[in-house]
């Protein structure tokens, strides 16, 4: 089996991943299609994020496109000779399972077009860092199709019901800043900067306690699958869980001694 | 640039002049004319050897807006009650608008005569205006029962103020360069014969100047009509990076520490 690190060598591959000082860098890189999305890259795209949340030295994801298309939509040749029992069979959606397994948090710098599964990969990320000239578009309805990857689910709980319903039913594309308002982003910059803003967000990642960001991570998304009481409960316990890391005694030794902690991810 | 017959192009010294080529229906905008003018902005966006955009008119007009006989026969077609008014601005003038606001280069409207209707907002849309003594401009909307478009309501208030935006397209008087120079709508008014050579002047200056970071400029003027003032200042903070690292940036600061005038490249 390959390891992340193998993946530093596969430039021409459509995923391409490369290790930059402790972030696990992720390129859907196909420009001669404007990164559609098929199934090969998908299946490629998760393995490649799973394995670096499987390394020991990568403390976060990034994920990326090129400037002028992050992705731009699904491989819809393939999908039309797809037959229902072929897609039944070969489950294809469930690399989105996969996908939400991550435990480390991914950040995402997107650009230009995202279509379809583009969006539905950004949905998948925690923190998303959008150049200004990005357009968002779900066309799946549209085509008598429907967002398969989580589009549905995931959009309905990050923004509210009538942007959803609009986003989806319509296949409007919006800009950035309308997603930066609907909270479908974090942050809208200029174009020349949405990688390098993305990557400093990594780094700053990097210098944080790894444990605490992934149980942060943990916390949060189950505010998306369970009940108030409950998802309280479980934040309270991985509150205490984090009483016996060593990182989490340093950082509040740190903050006492008014001095920088050192993290060793324990 | 492809041949065209609507408009007229030429390019000189790092200047793409744009000529409005219906000079006997005194440049009216058909869809001839949204069509080319939208393909030579297209063009000259990417062509990295235009470093300036000149708009003017052939003939006495600069230009009179949508050409109101093309209007009329597509109110009637295919049947009366059909035509969408919306649609037309949003297909035809609404991206020729975007497209010289973010255009990221300094586009001029050299206004040689009458402006009337959107032909005003396609003036206003560019970066600077200069006009003939003898040009006037008309908000023609308010007799034809429209509003103004091409984002003019929008312009005017920005550049005017709304007292001296609402007389301009409630009473829809003509406004004399003089007038306009006045008011702060366009920057320099010269004699009738005085245009070209005033124009080619302004552009040629404008075309020598780092035109990475004068498109950056606009892009931050831009983003001002929407921002508060710490997003405001950020936005200045990542694009200051960018323009930190062009070569024009390097030419500017060596040729000023060398005490010689600088030969910007426009990258």
């Amino acid at each position: 089996m390959r390891t992340a690190l193998d993946y530093d060598a596969a430039m021409n591959e459509a995923i391409q991943g490369e290790l930059i000082d402790g972030i696990g860098a992720v390129r859907i890189n196909r420009p001669e299609v404007l990164n559609v999305i098929n199934l090969a890259t998908l299946e490629q795209l998760v393995s490649t994020l799973e394995r670096y949340d499987a390394e020991p030295a990568v403390r976060c994801l990034l994920l990326t496109g090129s400037e002028r298309a992050f992705g731009s939509g699904a491989d819809i040749a393939e999908l039309a000779a797809t037959s229902m029992v072929d897609t039944y069979q070969r489950d294809s959606g469930a690399a989105w399972d996969r996908l939400r397994r991550v435990r480390k948090p991914i950040v995402v710098a997107v650009s230009g077009y995202a279509i379809g599964p583009a969006c539905e990969l950004l949905l998948a990320g925690d923190i998303v860092v959008a150049s200004e000239s990005t357009r968002i578009s779900f066309p799946e309805v549209s085509m008598g199709a429907l967002p398969g990857g989580g589009g549905t689910q995931r959009l309905a709980r990050a923004v509210g019901k009538a942007c959803v319903m609009d986003l989806l039913l319509t296949g409007r594309a919006i800009t950035a800043r309308e997603a930066l308002a609907m909270g479908l982003v974090s942050r809208v910059v200029p174009r020349e900067h949405y990688y390098e803003e993305a990557l400093n967000i990594c780094r700053e990642l990097c210098k944080r306690p790894p444990l605490a960001l992934q149980v942060a991570k943990q916390a949060v998304l189950t505010a998306y699958e369970t009940t108030l009481s409950a998802g309280l409960s479980h934040e309270r316990n991985l509150h205490y869980l984090l009483f016996g890391t060593a990182d989490q005694r340093e950082g509040l030794r740190a903050f006492l001694e008014q001095r920088a902690a050192v993290f060793v991810g324990r | 640039m492809p041949p065209f017959a609507a408009i007229q192009t030429s390019v000189e010294a790092g200047v793409l002049t744009i000529t409005l080529n219906r000079p006997d229906v005194c440049n009216a905008v058909n869809e001839d004319v949204c069509v080319e003018l939208g393909t030579a902005l297209r063009m000259a966006q990417r062509e990295d050897a235009i470093r300036c955009i000149v708009l003017t008119g052939a003939g006495r007009a600069f230009c009179t807006g949508q050409d109101l006989k093309e209007l009329a026969r597509l109110q009637r077609e295919p049947a009366a009650g059909t035509f969408d008014f919306a649609a037309l601005l949003r297909q035809r003038y609404n991206p020729l608008i975007v497209r010289l606001r973010t255009m990221e280069k300094p586009v001029v409207a050299a206004l040689n005569g009458v402006a009337a209707g959107s032909g005003v907002s396609l003036a206003l849309a560019a970066d600077l205006r200069i006009a003939v003594r003898s040009a006037t401009l008309l908000m023609a909307f308010g007799q034809l029962g429209l509003v103004p478009d091409c984002a003019a309501t929008l312009t005017l208030i920005e550049q005017l103020g709304y007292a001296r935006a609402a007389e301009l397209c409630f009473l829809g008087e003509p406004l004399t360069a003089e007038q306009a120079l006045q008011w702060g709508l366009v920057n320099r008014v010269v004699d009738d014969g005085d245009l070209p050579r005033a124009t080619q002047e302004l552009a040629g200056r404008l075309a020598a100047l780092p035109t990475r970071a004068l498109g950056l400029t606009k892009r931050a003027f831009n983003h001002a009509q929407n921002a508060t003032l710490d997003e405001q200042m950020e936005y200045e903070a990542l694009l200051q990076a960018t323009a930190g690292r062009t070569a024009d940036h390097r030419e500017g600061l060596e040729a000023f520490l060398a005490k010689r005038p600088p030969r910007f490249t426009g990258s």
